[in-house]
């Protein structure tokens, strides 16, 4: 077996919310990333990927477990590991080559030494030319390659990409991955392994050796997939196609309830992480899915591409409509069911009817905060009280995002209504214009 | 092959081009001047002796260039103290909790309190010379730049874009070479501006920290403020006029001569990409790039600054046990925190004793009711002001074409030091037998208001177009207009102008409350004209009492009004 360059071992990580109490982020992480391998880690938002690329850069301790390079206990960023960045994290005042030998000159090369590596790097990546650029004056994929060059030039062991491609249009993210795979190839770069944290399912099973599905609360390793194909790999090919579709049917399972009636219900808790689905898009989805050219019935990856949709916008509606019961999913296939045809036929007056009766069954939050206002005489509560239940179990952050949710969707169902000013939710007025509207200024 | 022979290929090829000498006389000049101002810095002193000062007009190129000098190293300090100052409060948690209140604190506290505290330990500090005044004068004119500036560079510094902060740890940057490489340039834009409106704050204050007239010391330092001083016991108004002449010229000169040259040379430190607005140019600094000589004297003098960064690298990564944190031991904590509560506690005891002893309760309420009354002159005044500047600054802001040339202009104004024009209001006071509590009260926002102006017309300037399209397309008139459209999108950047103003006005009170011409003293019952009697006498308790009553409202103020406002603006108005 190859030699392990960076090794977890039963590595856990929690941070602390605004109330003091710990919410464990990753628990029970083991990961050996060997000379000779790529491997990609794919997961939800919010499922600790990026933390977990954090730790093995050394930008985060962790609180459990141990984090070695080579052997060594690892404490904080060490020199063979370099780091390409989902928004670039150039430094806008310093020209394309100054960006470039930045990592050199922080290790004190001197100059004439430090420039001639530079200008390599930079004409490895293509980049020839724009040496006396400062960034602003290029475009995405351009900065991405001062980027690359950037973590290339100090010839890491390791090169971690931290949702490298993501920021860029499809085409430029694919020409930037081919790059890297070109170069890893050609063996024209002392990198040694690569770690790629990606949410583009199809780009993973493209670059990788091994496939690393993620779950979260608390982000574990839960799935793992050799992939152990050729490369150049074609992305129309049987085998590739293949094999996205089976980590799309690993990854939305367990997302909708009625897909798997075998499966032990599962206890629906009130903190529940709600996908953020915006609603315009999820009705767009549906009319989408009952049209002719899917006939209620589709295939994830097709659906991602003609919707046009990145992995990270799709899987949260998918989520989403499942949660309600308008779709379920089975073996990376989205069906519609009978309450989400009744959804599509309806008017829009009937849509947020049954948008609202779905969200009083299947969504603990939104009943709960149904209920709790019908209990007061006044109709009306403040929110305080259910971002604080919230956060018990998640992060500040993360429980203001599911109350943001929460309340949108609260909305649409016309179960309560809000107010940003007050911070207050209450009960619907009787008359169909909402009663403070007067009070405003 | 790098060329050995450097001074002959000097002698023969590089005698530099045009563009170097044409710049040879400006340089020189400046050189020449600073030399001598300088060199009159360090006379032999006598305390109680009368320095020589004319109100001769052809002696204001020197009196201006002493100010100017003075100016420019309490500006070189104020660099210093900031660096120091936000690079210690934004990495360690135990100084940021004790400094940056600190500096809230004193911030709010009056030049005047400063001058009349700091200036006989200054001139003890030098015996028989000239420096200590003179740093005396310098720290005054300090104290009125230093604090916004650190202010500023501590913001940016705590706003640093996390992901270039990962950057700098991955690519293993030494504490040194992130705060030149990061945290420097990022903070600049914030540190110009508020250099800039430093300078202003400095020249409001000139006469003050130059004709030092504290604690029974009776100075005037040669300079543009002393000049003033002198004109107004002797009733000159024509070397007023005089002054206010050379003042312009002086702001004139370094706005274009330093600030403009450094504002187009930091344009690439500008973090937000595209925003539309063309790049700030400055002939000054077109003129330096195409010299050649000039050029390579900046390239040398970079260099060292080059090789620091070498010297002061990382010298272990993250596989080094050295790397290694230790958990936070608690116990420190909350020994310092103990240590913290028992200084607050004991100054308490203190405070407590030092009013009971020597100035007494009933003074303490009577100060408190003279902050109320400049309390309401500063609402009032701003109030009114804004009522003025605030269509007006709309009406520009939305006219492309005048607002890039007025908002230059009310920036100016903002410069230029209102005060100069106090005596015009005492004459006219006096002839027109007016009441002082109400007539001098406009002098307080005459420097302040213009604030309020360029940034309302920044904010109007800025409303997107497609909204100014929608607005039109609606037809939008009248009051439905205002309160539903300009008022709202102007009002992050009014109240952003109003805080400014509010502070100024309450600094000024102390000057415009208590203003003199010739043996002419009028008065307004406040705060503002409490302090300046105070220190006008000496009586150091009194002096104490009415500056610390004074930064209780104004931070009181600054919590319970402004902070507000500018949450709501935060929140909710804006684009």
């Amino acid at each position: 077996m190859s030699q392990a360059i960076i090794e977890l071992k039963g590595v856990g990580k929690s941070f602390r919310s605004a109330d003091g109490t710990a919410r464990s982020v990753l628990e029970g992480v083991d990961l050996r990333l060997v000379e000779g391998e790529i491997v990609a880690l794919l997961g939800q938002s919010g499922s600790g990927k990026s933390t977990l690329l954090r730790i093995m850069a050394g930008l985060v301790g962790v609180d459990a477990g141990e984090v070695s390079y080579r052997r060594q206990p690892l404490y904080g960023p060490a020199r063979g590991v370099s780091m390409v960045f989902q928004s670039f994290a150039l430094f806008p005042w310093l020209t394309v080559q100054q960006n470039v030998e930045l990592g050199l000159e922080a290790r004190g090369m001197a100059p004439a030494e430090r420039a001639r590596r530079a200008e390599e790097a930079i004409g490895m990546i293509g980049l020839a030319g724009f040496e006396g650029a400062l960034p602003r004056e290029l475009s995405g994929g351009m900065r991405q390659r001062v980027g690359i060059a950037r973590a290339l030039v100090v010839e890491p062991e390791v090169l971690l990409m931290d949702e490298a491609f993501s920021s860029l249009d499809v085409l430029t993210g694919e020409r930037l991955r081919e790059d890297i795979l070109d170069l890893w190839r050609g063996g024209a770069m002392p990198t040694k392994a690569i770690l790629v944290v990606s949410h583009n399912i199809e780009e993973a099973v493209l670059m990788a050796d091994r496939v690393l599905l993620f779950a979260s609360d608390p982000g574990r390793v839960r799935f793992q997939l050799a992939v152990q194909l050729p490369r150049p790999r074609d992305p129309e090919s049987a085998a590739v196609r293949m094999l996205v579709d089976e980590v799309y049917a690993l990854m939305t399972a367990g997302a909708g309830r009625a897909g798997r009636p075998s499966a032990e219900p599962v206890r629906r808790s009130l903190a529940e992480r709600l996908p953020e689905a915006d609603i315009v898009r999820m009705e767009g989805l549906l009319e989408m899915l009952v049209d002719d050219t899917f006939g209620g019935r589709a295939d994830l990856p097709r659906l991602a591409e003609v919707t046009e949709l990145t992995d990270d916008e799709l899987l949260p509606l998918v989520q989403a409509m499942s949660l309600l019961e308008l779709t379920s999913v089975a073996d990376a296939d989205l069906h519609i069911t009978r309450i989400g045809r009744e959804y599509v036929a309806g008017s829009h007056v009937e849509r947020q009817r049954i948008f609202g009766r779905q969200l009083l069954a299947h969504v603990p939050l939104v009943a709960h905060i149904r209920h709790s206002l019908d209990q007061e005489p006044t109709g009306e509560l403040p929110e305080e009280p259910f971002l604080r239940l919230l956060s018990e179990s998640l992060d500040a952050a993360e429980a203001e995002r599911v109350m943001r949710t929460a309340i949108e969707w609260g909305r649409h169902g016309e179960v309560f209504e809000y107010d940003y000013r007050t911070g207050l939710i209450h009960l619907r007025g009787d008359d169909d214009v909402p009663p403070e509207r007067a009070s405003e200024e | 092959m790098t060329i050995k022979t450097f001074f002959p290929r000097q002698v023969v090829e590089s005698t530099g081009n045009r563009w170097d000498w044409a710049l040879l006389p400006l340089v020189l000049a400046m050189l020449f001047g600073l030399a001598f101002a300088g060199s009159q810095m360090t006379r032999p002193y006598a305390v109680g002796q009368v320095l020589p000062l004319t109100l001769d007009p052809w002696m204001l190129p020197y009196y201006l260039s002493r100010t100017t000098l003075r100016m420019f190293i309490a500006l070189g300090a104020s660099i210093v103290f900031s660096c120091v100052f936000a690079v210690v409060a934004a990495n360690y948690r135990a100084a940021e909790r004790v400094l940056v209140p600190l500096l809230d604190i004193l911030q709010s506290i009056p030049i005047l309190g400063f001058l009349s505290i700091t200036v006989t330990g200054f001139i003890a500090l030098f015996p028989g010379n000239l420096l200590g005044v003179e740093c005396a004068a310098i720290f005054a004119i300090f104290t009125s730049q230093a604090w916004n500036m650190a202010f500023s560079l501590y913001q940016s510094i705590r706003t640093v874009p996390p992901e270039l902060r990962e950057a700098a740890r991955v690519f293993q940057l030494s504490a040194w070479q992130r705060f030149w490489r990061l945290e420097l340039p990022f903070a600049m834009p914030g540190l110009l501006w508020n250099m800039m409106m430093s300078m202003s704050g400095g020249w409001f204050f000139v006469v003050a920290s130059e004709a030092i007239s504290v604690s029974n010391q009776n100075i005037k330092l040669p300079g543009i403020g002393s000049y003033i001083a002198l004109a107004i016991e002797a009733r000159d108004l024509g070397a007023i006029g005089w002054a206010i002449g050379a003042m312009l010229i002086g702001i004139l000169l370094y706005d274009q001569l330093f600030f403009r040259p450094l504002i187009a040379w930091a344009d690439r430190f500008r973090f937000e990409e595209g925003s539309g607005e063309s790049a700030p140019g400055s002939w000054l600094l077109t003129w330096l790039r195409r010299t050649d000589r000039v050029q390579k004297m900046g390239k040398a003098l970079v260099r060292p600054f080059g090789r620091s960064m070498a010297f002061f690298k990382r010298d272990h990564d993250g596989t080094s046990i050295r790397a290694r944190t230790l958990p936070a031991n608690p116990a420190v904590a909350r020994i310092g925190d103990a240590v913290l509560a028992g200084a607050v506690i004991f100054a308490l005891w203190w405070l407590f004793g030092f009013i009971h002893g020597e100035v007494g309760w009933g003074e303490v309420a009577h100060v408190f009711l003279l902050g109320i009354y400049t309390l309401v002159r500063v609402l009032v005044l701003i109030g009114l002001a804004a009522l003025v500047w605030v269509p007006i600054g709309v009406w520009i802001g939305m006219s492309p074409t005048w607002a890039g040339r007025l908002q230059a202009v009310a920036q100016f104004l903002a410069a230029f030091p209102a005060n100069l024009m106090f005596p015009v209001a005492v004459l006219l006071i006096v002839r027109w037998q007016l009441n002082p509590n109400i007539w001098l009260s406009p002098l307080m926002v005459l420097g302040t208001q213009w604030y309020l102006l360029f940034n309302v017309i920044a904010g109007a300037s800025s409303v997107p177009t497609e909204l100014r399209y929608a607005a039109r397309n609606l037809d939008l008139s009248g009051w439905l207009k205002w309160r539903r459209y300009l008022l709202p999108a102007v009002f992050p950047s009014f109240v952003t102008g109003a805080i400014t103003a509010s502070g100024g006005s309450w600094n000024a009170s102390i000057v415009a409350e208590y203003v003199t011409w010739g043996d002419t003293t009028l008065q307004a019952q406040g705060l503002g004209s409490y302090i300046a009697h105070m220190t006008v006498i000496g009586d150091f308790p009194r002096i104490a009492l009415g500056i610390g009553v004074m930064c209780i409202y104004v931070m009181a103020m600054n919590h319970f009004v402004w902070r507000r406002l500018y949450r709501l603006a935060e929140e909710r108005m804006h684009f």
